[in-house]
């Protein structure tokens, strides 16, 4: 059989997905996330004299500590297959990529598993993202002369 | 009234590109990279801390605010060490996100066993 026979058919007979449910499933489990950031932020002003882009910092490490244990304890993963990018967007999906990325490789050795796997998943996010903010940090600052 | 906003944006933003995954054939991974590249090019124009003002920390959550943060202290540092200062701030705001979660996975990547 050819290929592009095979694909075909093959493509008949994919389980067909709801898109619409996938995006309206996104659109509110990635909204309530981000209404518990801002909903942290405004409880440690609340209850603290630190200004808000410290309180932004200490969001930050809650919300990444929250996503590391619920994938040490296993159940991120049902999570992801349940909300897709709801939750793979956020911030938690960075932690997520970082901590399962550590679990799966540490029984190869903690140097060529661990150490040279954690960023296995996280590594093209913050290589792209040095690289075009070092670019557009560039073209900013001789354009405009800085911020 | 911020809260409303956080989760219209953060919301939108998952949305876009939960519809972006089911109608290509981009993986998680290629759409969080784009997302870093778009919030690191919306902040040379200082339109990402027009969005924080309207939005607050909903727009602090998506992976696109790691773009921002990157240049937003590579800018900062620039404007008092001239050129180089991009290269000395390009961490600068970033960092705790990035160690907190080197720390955390490594402490439960050796306390927690993986479970499959």
């Amino acid at each position: 059989m050819k290929n592009s026979k095979y694909e075909k058919i093959a493509d008949r007979h994919k389980a067909e997905e709801n898109r619409g449910k996938n995006a309206i499933i996104a659109f509110i489990v990635g909204g309530l996330i981000g209404m518990l950031g801002e909903g942290i932020i405004e409880i440690i002003c609340h209850y603290s004299h630190i200004s808000r882009t410290e309180a932004s910092t200490y969001m930050i490490m809650i919300l990444i500590f929250i996503a590391s244990l619920s994938t040490a304890l296993g159940f991120f993963d049902k999570l992801v297959t349940k909300f897709k990018c709801g939750i793979l967007i956020p911030i938690t999906g960075f932690a997520h990529s970082m901590t399962s990325a550590a679990l799966d490789y540490r029984k190869e050795g903690p140097i060529y598993g661990l150490g040279s796997n954690i960023f296995k998943l996280a590594g093209s996010v913050i290589l792209y993202g040095v690289v075009s903010a070092w670019f557009f940090g560039m073209i900013r600052f001789l354009i405009g002369g800085g911020s | 009234m911020l809260l409303f906003n956080s989760f219209i944006f953060c919301g939108f933003i998952c949305m876009i590109s939960q519809i972006i995954l089911d109608n290509s054939k981009l993986t998680p991974g290629h759409i969080t990279s784009i997302l870093v590249v778009l919030g690191a090019f919306l902040d040379s124009f200082s339109i990402y801390d027009q969005i924080i003002k309207v939005v607050g920390g909903g727009a602090m959550v998506p992976i696109t605010s790691f773009g921002h943060s990157l240049i937003h202290g590579a800018l900062a540092k620039a404007n008092q060490y001239g050129i180089v200062g991009i290269l000395m701030g390009m961490f600068d705001l970033t960092a705790t996100g990035i160690t907190a979660a080197i720390i955390f996975s490594f402490v439960f990547a050796v306390i927690f066993r993986p479970k499959n």
